[in-house]
Parts: structure tokens; sequence; C-alpha cells
């Protein structure tokens, strides 16, 4: 097997997570009570024995960079290889923002090639799954491909939110739509990609210097290299669980099922574990009036509430007679007591007084914005404080770095939201 | 101010047994995912100290495996950091070190070479958090050659077990009684020593080589007139794991305290310790948790209460654990019902197995299958 050099894609702003995204990019959003999405990327990486992973942020990338760090964690803090962040430059020529996936890879062929890269692995790093990459890669090699995308077969109904693969017997690409609107088959682009060096640095020239070009992978590459037949690629089929967390609906679900008895994701593989940076601290306490069921609830975090199908972060303190259902609550997050928080998803460092109650009443459409907040949660940004005794409906929204001062009245309707407006 | 920081973790303990079986007795596990001596090195860490010598003797592999290169106390360093220091064979010498003050000499290379002028000289057997760096400056202060750490002991400690000091006016200390029958105080020395680093070297130079091997009995107690041996007070929750199983077992219970867990968890910086990268513990709808400490990677789907649950343990639908503490990779199976007892690391507790003791605190060793 040649030299492989993995470069995650973590520019993202994943604009449908709302505020959740608002100060961070998507690959650090919290996940499953310790990580943060990047981690699972990160860490099928190294568990697959890639040990030269490039980085590529753009933007709000401050939390994400503190968060790899030299790489420490993923035991990626190595002589020869190991994690490189790799943002945007301004160089002397044309070098820019970078303009879309492909071109973030494209502005960074020199990394590359210092790395004598014979075979590029094309990551995502805000999806939720547990893959070794070396079956891909082994494929790839195997169909003696040009380029090889890692698919999987979705529901119908859901095919037209994907870039659909047609394939041959063989399992070559033979047409690709990027999101149809009538998708000719169910197989979707996970967008793992698999390429040898020469032949992406061939389309990734062609594709800068095409004006019409977005420079999007899935938008623009892929499909050039399947109608123009510039080579050959191949679906790799993927059987197992794979999620884009890309929808604050979408994010809840994949969380909440975590705590189920034979959760579909397996946090607990003793084979295939998922490193993080997380901060030292100590076991979780459960008080004697507490009462937990069907929650993570991590270290650091002090339970003397009532807790049932949630997902508490590290560091979380429940005060006396607060109870949380169906929520997920993020770390170093401080909830008074008697409280009550229903199909919530609370950021960090966010203070809830006593007597607070939050996703109660009859759901409304969201005056914010109903493309992002589809119904029943309410999302509370990071860092904001809210006062004791508020009332606050369901899919309303708290933005981040609200303070007791900007709550006008003790009453949020839902569908209504507080947020601070730009100076 | 440069300090060297020594940690003596050497010692075997016949009153830890089976814990220090497998272990010495600085490594043995408590709190759901720390070890005896991650109390001391974080405490001395958190005072600014960048270079720390471990002396160890009996079993060290578990300590070793524990401490590694020093990365989780931001001691893996170019300049000091962490350094094991194990009794070895040279041209000189082939025995194991024969105490505390001997197990120092025969490392006085760390010493010599460092550019500290003080030496901190504590225990990996001790629980307490402590910022040093007050001590430091009440040394200075009452211009001491030795400043001692000691406290007030209250009635749930046995003085007998423990070194009980007499103080002048000044806070000099006049005399040590080692282990009394009759204790004529509560004042009970802490096992933590401040020193000059030249005067310690000497100290020992005129000592060891004449077969007194005992820190505090060869070296400090005989010097007591001759030196100005100072006190300095404590206050805190401070407890040695050494004393026995029983103190090891209210150790691990006082952590379900409140003020205790503020105290150890919270104040006066961090614990640090190796960390295992295991997901967050899961509670199922089956579980009933009360007044427990739950670590990382479990998965409880009985009942705990009142009980210190290790990383990786995995409590089975109808399992009833009770006042007890579970280490790490333990699995208790379905309706089994422990009360009262210590399950060392890797234990499997078979279903439907009952173990209640009313009166002693059963140990069960590593690996055993009960």
């Amino acid at each position: 097997m040649g030299n492989v050099v993995a470069m995650i894609l973590a520019g993202g702003q994943g604009t449908r997570l709302g505020v959740l995204t608002e100060k961070i990019a998507k690959p650090a959003v919290p996940f499953g009570g310790k990580y943060r999405l990047i981690d699972f990327t990160l860490s099928n990486c190294v568990n697959s024995g890639i040990y030269r992973v490039g980085v590529l942020t753009q933007y709000k990338p401050h939390v994400l960079a503190k968060h790899i760090g030299i790489g420490k964690p993923w035991d990626l803090d190595r002589k020869d290889g190991g994690v490189q962040i790799l943002p945007p430059y301004i160089g002397r020529g044309d070098s820019d923002w970078y303009k879309g996936t492909a071109n973030a890879v494209y502005q960074n062929l020199e990394y590359l090639e210092e790395n004598d890269a014979e075979i590029v692995l094309i990551l995502s790093g805000d999806h939720v799954y547990a893959m070794n990459y070396n079956d891909l890669i082994e494929y790839h090699l195997l169909k003696k491909a040009d380029g090889t995308i890692a698919c999987m077969e979705v529901p119908m109904e859901e095919a037209s939110r994907f870039g659909i693969m047609i394939t041959d017997l063989d399992g070559k690409i033979v047409d690709f739509q990027e999101k149809p609107e009538r998708p000719k088959s169910n197989l979707a682009s996970l967008g793992i990609y698999v390429f040898n060096y020469e032949f992406l640095k061939e389309v990734l020239s062609e594709d800068e210097h095409d004006p019409n070009s977005s420079h999007d992978f899935g938008k623009d590459v892929i499909p050039r290299i399947v109608n123009e037949k510039k080579g050959n690629l191949y679906a790799f089929r993927f059987e197992g669980y794979w999620r884009d967390v890309g929808t604050i609906r979408s994010y809840w679900e994949s969380n909440l099922e975590l705590v189920l008895p034979l959760p579909p994701f397996n946090l607990y593989d003793p084979n295939w574990r998922f490193f993080t940076h997380s901060e030292e601290m100590p076991p979780a306490y459960i008080a004697p009036e507490a009462r937990v069921v069907m929650s993570l609830v991590s270290e650091g975090s002090e339970v003397y509430g009532f807790v049932s199908n949630s997902v508490i972060f590290q560091g979380v303190r429940i005060g006396k007679g607060s109870v949380i259902k169906n929520s997920i609550i993020m770390t170093k997050t401080e909830i008074g007591e008697n409280c009550h928080i229903e199909n919530a998803i609370i950021a960090e460092n966010v203070r809830i007084g006593d007597g607070t109650r939050i996703g109660v009443g009859e759901d409304a459409r969201s005056k914010l914005d109903p493309k992002v907040y589809t119904g029943l949660l309410t999302v509370v940004g990071m860092n904001s404080i809210i006062p004791g005794g508020v009332v606050i409906g369901k899919n309303c929204v708290i933005g981040v770095d609200i303070t007791p001062e900007d709550f006008k009245s003790k009453e949020i309707p839902s569908g209504d939201f507080l947020i601070k407006q730009e100076e | 101010m440069r300090v060297l920081g020594l940690i003596l973790a050497g010692g075997k303990s016949d009153k830890l047994w089976p814990l220090t079986k497998v272990r010495a007795s600085a490594a043995v596990p408590v709190f759901g995912k720390y070890r005896a001596i991650d109390f001391t090195l974080s405490n001395m860490v958190n005072s600014g100290i960048k270079k720390v010598g471990i002396i160890t003797q009996y079993n060290p592999r578990s300590l070793m495996d524990h401490l590694g290169s020093g990365k989780e106390w931001d001691l893996d360093r170019k300049s000091g950091g962490l350094f094991i220091l194990q009794p070895y064979v040279g041209p000189n010498r082939e025995t194991w070190y024969h105490g505390t003050a001997d197990a120092i000499f025969q490392n006085m290379t760390i010493l010599r070479r460092g550019e500290e002028d003080y030496v901190l000289i504590g225990s990996g057997d001790h629980i307490y958090k402590m910022v040093y760096k007050d001590m430091f400056s009440y040394h200075i202060r009452k211009g001491a050659d030795v400043t001692l750490l000691v406290k007030e002991l209250d009635e749930t400690y046995n003085l007998s077990e423990y070194g009980i000091v007499q103080l002048d006016g000044d806070m000099r200390i006049v005399e040590i009684e080692e282990k009394p029958t009759n204790p004529k105080g509560n004042l009970a020395f802490l096992g933590v020593y401040f020193m000059n680093k030249n005067l310690l070297m000497e100290l020992l130079y005129a000592t060891v080589p004449h077969g007194k091997y005992d820190l505090l009995l060869d070296v400090v107690i005989p010097n007591l007139h001759n030196l100005k041996v100072y006190a300095y007070k404590f206050n805190g929750y401070w407890r040695n794991v050494k004393k026995g199983i029983h103190e090891y077992y209210r150790i691990n219970m006082d952590i379900l305290k409140k003020e205790v867990r503020e105290e150890l968890f919270y104040k006066n910086g961090k614990v640090y310790t190796k960390l295992k990268d295991l997901p967050p513990p899961k509670l199922t709808s089956t579980a009933v948790v009360e007044n427990s400490l739950i670590a990382d990677g479990s998965i409880i789907a009985g009942t705990v209460r009142n009980s210190i649950i290790f990383r990786n343990v995995w409590i089975k639908v109808g399992a009833v654990v009770e006042n007890s503490i579970i280490m790490e990779n333990t699995v208790v199976e379905e309706g089994a019902v422990l009360k009262n007892v210590i399950l060392d690391k890797n234990c499997v507790v078979r279903e439907g197995q009952i173990v209640v003791d009313e009166r002693g605190i059963p140990v069960f060793e590593k690996r055993a299958v009960v």
C-alpha cells in the first residue's frame, strides 16, 4: 500500500445547527457526552494506522485548533507525520480563502507533496461513524481505481439530500447526481473519498482553472470525472453507522440514540476507541435524592435532580428537584434547583437559575428561522445566563452570551427567540 | 524559588493486603479513577514544582505504568520532569533501600545535579490537597532549617499510629514521638518535609554511612536541638491510605460527602491522573444510583448505593451494590448482591452470588471470581 495522507475538511460552518455553531466550526460541536465531532474522524484515522493527517480549517477555527493542539490525545504528536492544521493563507499569487472543498485541497497540494502522498483520503470533520479506512483503500487498490467513494444505501425518500451514485455491476460509477430531485438510485455518497495522488492533482488543477466551477468535490469535481470520463471512480459500499449530524433535529436524535440499551453507534468498543482532548475531571457523582435513568452522565458532573433520556456532558451541575428530560446538556453548564428542562439542547457554560422552565407549552413555528429550527426543540447558546423563574416555550432560541439583563420578560413563548443584535 | 520534589513511594504495606499484593501502597486505586500518589504528585505540580523524583522499591510495575513519562502531570519535560528512582545494583552496593534516608542517599545525584535550592519530601500514600507555597514562605520567614507539616488529628485517627509532635511557643518542634503508646497530644507529623537541599545532603552524609537509615528517626529527631525544626499547620482533609483496609475504606467513603469532594477535587488545583479514553458512564432504564461516584466507561443497569464505581465496570440488571468499592474492569452479573465489600480490578461476581458482611470488609483480590 502506498503512503496514505488524510485530509480532513473542517472548515464548515454548519449553518443548519443554528446557535450551536455561532462561535465554533461544525467539527468542533460537542457530541456524545465528552467528544467533539472531529474526534470520530481523527480516531478513525489513527485506528486505521493513518498518522499523516491535515486538517483544513476556515470558519471560526479557534476552539477546533485548541482542541486538536499537537494531536496528543490521538497519538498524532509525532516526529514523522502527525497532525497539521492547514488554515487558508495568503501567498504571493492568488491564494485566498478556501472557495470550496476542492479548492481547499488544491491550495494544500504542497502539503501532500511534502508528505510524499501516494494515496489521499479526503474526509469530513463533522460525521459520526466508525470506519476502518484500510477496507476502503484495499478495495480502491483491488479495483485499480483512480478514485473511490464510500457510499451507503439510504432510504429512497432521503436520497435527494445526498450525492447519488449509479454503478455498474463491478461497482464502477457510471453516473452521478448531486442532490437530485428524482434520484436514480439510493446509493449515497458519504463524502469520504480515496484518490491516487497524481490523479487528484490533475483533476484539482483542471477544476481550479474552470471559471464556472464552485470548486466543490460533490458539486464539481466528482460530476466532471464521471461525465467527462476522466478516470475510473468506484463506489465502496459501507455497512455500518454513519451520520451527518447536519441539523438540530438529527444532532439531538443521534445524541439521544447513545443512551439506548443497544445503541446503533457503539462508543464502548474496546477495539475501536474514540479519543478526545478532554479536561481532567473526577468521576460523576449521583446524589442520594437524585434519580438518573437512560442517560449518559459524564465525569465531573454532580446530579442532585432527576435525569432521563438525556446526555449530560462533563462538569455539569444539576440542582435538587430539577427535572431534565430528552435533553442534551453540554460541558460545565450549571442548572439550579427545581428547574424543568425538556426537549432542549443547552450549550456549554450556560447558567440556569432556580425554578426556570424550558421546553414547556405547545409547539410553534420558529419566528427566527423555521428552516433551521424545525420544531419541538429549544436551543440555548453557549455562555448564556438565564435568570431564575423564567419560562421558555418549545422551539425557542436563546442566543450566545445572553445575560439576565437581556430578558425583558419572564416568559419566552414557543417559537420565539432572544438573540443579541450585532453592534 | 526552585524546589525539588521527592515522593516516597516504595512502601510495602501488609495492612492493605491483598490490595498491595500486586502494587505498592502509593499505587492503590482511590475515588473511582485515581491512585493514591496522584494527590501528592498533583500538589507538587500545582505548587510550581517542575522536577519530581519518585522513590520506588516494592512492586513498582503498577506505579510505573501509571506514571509513564509523567505527561498527565505536565512532567514530560526537557529540563526537569519526572524521575523514577529505583534501587539499583552498582559497583559499591547490591542491596535494596534500607530506609527513607538511605533511599534518598542512594539517589544523591538527583540532589547534587539540580539547580534547586530546596527539597520538598512527601509520601505517595497521603490523600490531601494543598498548595505548598505558603509553607515555603513560612519556612523562610521563620529562618527554619527544616519545616514539617503537622495537623491536629481528631478522634477518628488512632494517634498511636502517627508521629506526635510537641511545640514551643514559636511553633518550633521540641519533641517528636513516633507511634507512642500513650500519645501526649494530638498534633501529628504528616510526613511532609521541607528543607534546604544542601543541608539535607550534609545530614545524609553524616548519618546514612553510619547505618542510620530512617529520615525521621535517624536524621530529623536526633537533630531537633541542633537544627531549627518548625511545624507548619495544615487544617484540611488529610488521611493516609497505608494505615489499613478500614482506613482505605473510610477514605473512599468520605468522598461521597460534598465538602470532602469540594476540597479534594476542586480546591487548590486539579488532581491529575492517567487518562484512559473511555466513553461517559451510562445508566440504563433499570438503573438505580444513589449517593455514588461513577467513573467513565461504566454501564450501570442494577442498583448502586453509597458506593465507588471505578472505570469500565459493568453492573448488570438486578444486581445490587451497596457501601462497596468496585474497581476497574469488574463485572457484577445479574442478581448478585454485594454489601460492604471491596473488589479489586478485573473481578467477576457471578449471577446471583451474595456477599454481605455487616462487620468486616471483605476484600477480593485482583482477578477474583466470586
